[in-house]
């Protein structure tokens, strides 16, 4: 491939008791690109992207084997800092799950929890910086007091995603983003990401094929814990190695 | 009206009826309470010392007594009780041992209590040597209190969503870090609820504090935590069984500023839920 990977698994399994959710999955992410996951619901997804960040770890029985090198490390080495791989790696979740509580805070809590800045100025200018990021400062620029929780949907995922880019990560996942929006707060979201892959490597989990078309530069097609096929979004699409990849993307099932 | 109608308002019926017989005795032992109060209720009943062998005067020892003992109460086995439950919800693995705890505290919470009234004795008055006092008092109080309030901040604790915490762990958040900005706000209303209420049935409980820091009669306030203080339920015990030619008339007054201040708690709580409620929104 013609690119120097930013995610790389090798060999990655993974069993939940004795479940095998992941099969030998071996794929390479590229920096600064959308890469999309795409395949039938339960295939094993989610659990895909939350190996990146290591948010499976959370789960009682899961058990993992292989490897994820993110710049040259393997992230499930002992001395790896989980606290600042997750800041690096940063995730949005399928429901916009801000904080109930103020705009301010919801932005403002990775910076204190990780002790970013104490400056009211520079935490004032990363506010602005990540709100203009998402679209939002002009929004929002006067309501910072007000709960996140009374935003509308839309701007409540944007918010998420602030939340996340203001910590400066490499990557952001994110997980079926748009599944609770509707169409025209979807196709907003796809442009901001098209915006932030110039900054970030982006990776998205979507049942929404025409999003992936849309968006994503890359694309891995996942079947029951298998990663069947990955490559330019173009050639999945119109070219399909697989004929499970061919079956699914002309909708013959999933 | 078809049968599925009718078998619902049967339904309806019989649990309007069963809340109505729940709620009926309740108001009708507070109203025969008051209403027997009524007259003995003044401000001197509430601030003056009990005279003439208790059967004049006020009560004001022994209110001051039981709020003693409340705060005491508070003091121990609030911090205590949070952490300990923090701990078994948050930290500790489940294997045998955590089992074997969370089970031992559900049960603790069914012995009765007289039972810590003499194990508090054993305890703290005679082997630590802290004698009948406030201390020992407050001491077997918080003992009992515990298994209330681990139960109720560890329900709390669980009944906050996974995903709260979610959130907090994927901005890097360590597990601490989740627990007191994530998780704790959202459990403070279960963990005051489930704290008053322990806390009503410890400033009424006689048998705990029977031995270890009750007086028959005392009428001054206590000048350390090692005194030993008058207390609402026990002043009503002895006032009830032990003093004859007793007015009945102080008797339900006592009962009745008992009464009261478990309500104030209650109160108390409410307030500080509506006040959450505020903070929150903005
Ligand atoms: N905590 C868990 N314990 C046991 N099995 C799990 C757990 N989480 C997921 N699974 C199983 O692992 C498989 C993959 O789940 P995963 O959530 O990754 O699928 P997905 O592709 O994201 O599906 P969807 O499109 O529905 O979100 C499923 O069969 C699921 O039932
Ligand atoms: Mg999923």
């Amino acid at each position: 491939m013609e690119f120097f990977p930013k995610i790389e698994t090798r060999n990655l399994n993974l069993y939940y008791g004795s479940f095998s959710a992941l099969k030998n999955i071996n794929i390479k992410i590229p920096p600064k690109e959308i890469t999309a996951i795409i395949g039938p619901s339960g295939c094993g997804k989610s659990t895909l992207l939350r190996c990146f960040n290591r948010m499976n770890d959370l789960i009682e029985n899961v058990k993992i084997t292989g490897e994820v090198i993110i710049d040259n490390k393997n992230i499930f080495d002992k001395n790896v800092n989980l606290l600042n791989l997750r800041r690096n790696v940063g995730m949005v979740f399928q429901r916009p799950n801000v904080f109930d509580a103020s705009v301010y805070y919801n932005l403002t809590f990775g910076i204190k929890i990780h002790r970013l800045m104490r400056n009211k100025n520079k935490i004032n200018d990363a506010i602005q910086m990540s709100l203009e990021g998402v679209g939002l400062w002009n929004d929002l620029k006067d309501k910072l007091k007000k709960n996140a929780r009374y935003l509308p949907l839309e701007q409540q995922q944007r918010l998420c995603i602030a939340r996340v880019i203001i910590l400066n990560p490499k990557i952001i996942l994110l997980d079926e983003p748009c599944s609770t929006l509707d169409p025209i707060a979807t196709l907003k979201i796809e442009e901001l990401l098209k915006k932030l892959k110039e900054d970030y490597t982006i990776i998205i989990v979507t049942h929404n094929m025409q999003q992936a078309a849309r968006i994503s530069g890359w694309s891995g097609f996942m079947l029951l814990g298998e990663l069947i096929e990955f490559n330019r979004t173009k050639i999945i699409f119109t070219n399909p190695t697989d004929s499970r990849t061919e079956d699914y993307i002309t909708g013959r099932f999933g | 009206m078809n049968l599925a109608r009718i078998r619902e308002r049967i339904a309806f019926t019989i649990l309007g009826l069963s809340t109505l017989f729940v709620i009926l005795p309740i108001f009708a032992i507070v109203f025969y309470i008051v209403k027997n109060a009524i007259g003995a209720i003044s401000w001197n009943f509430i601030l003056d010392i009990p005279r003439h062998g208790m059967r004049e005067g006020g009560i004001y020892p022994a209110i001051v007594g039981t709020i003693c003992l409340v705060l005491g109460t508070i003091l121990f086995s609030l911090p205590l009780g949070i952490m300990s439950a923090i701990y078994l919800v948050e930290y500790a693995n489940d294997n045998f041992f955590t089992k074997l705890v969370k089970v031992s505290i559900v049960n603790l919470s069914g012995i009765p209590s007289i039972v810590y009234g003499l194990f508090g004795m054993a305890l703290f008055v005679i082997f630590l040597k802290l004698g009948t006092s406030i201390l020992s008092g407050c001491l077997t109080l918080s003992i009992m209190s515990l298994p209330l309030i681990i139960t109720a901040t560890k329900e709390a604790l669980e009944a906050v969503p996974f995903s709260f915490r979610e959130i907090s762990l994927s901005l890097g958040a360590t597990k601490w870090q989740t627990i007191r900005y994530c998780v704790l706000p959202y459990a403070l209303p279960g963990i005051l609820t489930g704290t008053v209420l322990s806390l009503s049935r410890a400033a009424g409980e006689t048998a705990p504090i029977l031995f270890t820091v009750a007086a028959f009669y005392l009428p001054r306030l206590p000048r350390s935590i090692f005194d030993q203080v008058m207390a609402l339920p026990y002043h009503l015990y002895v006032i009830s069984t032990q003093i004859p030619n007793m007015p009945l008339r102080l008797s339900f007054a006592t009962a009745f500023v008992l009464i009261v201040l478990v309500f104030l708690m209650n109160l108390v709580n409410v307030i500080l839920r509506i006040q959450f409620r505020k903070k929150k929104q903005w």
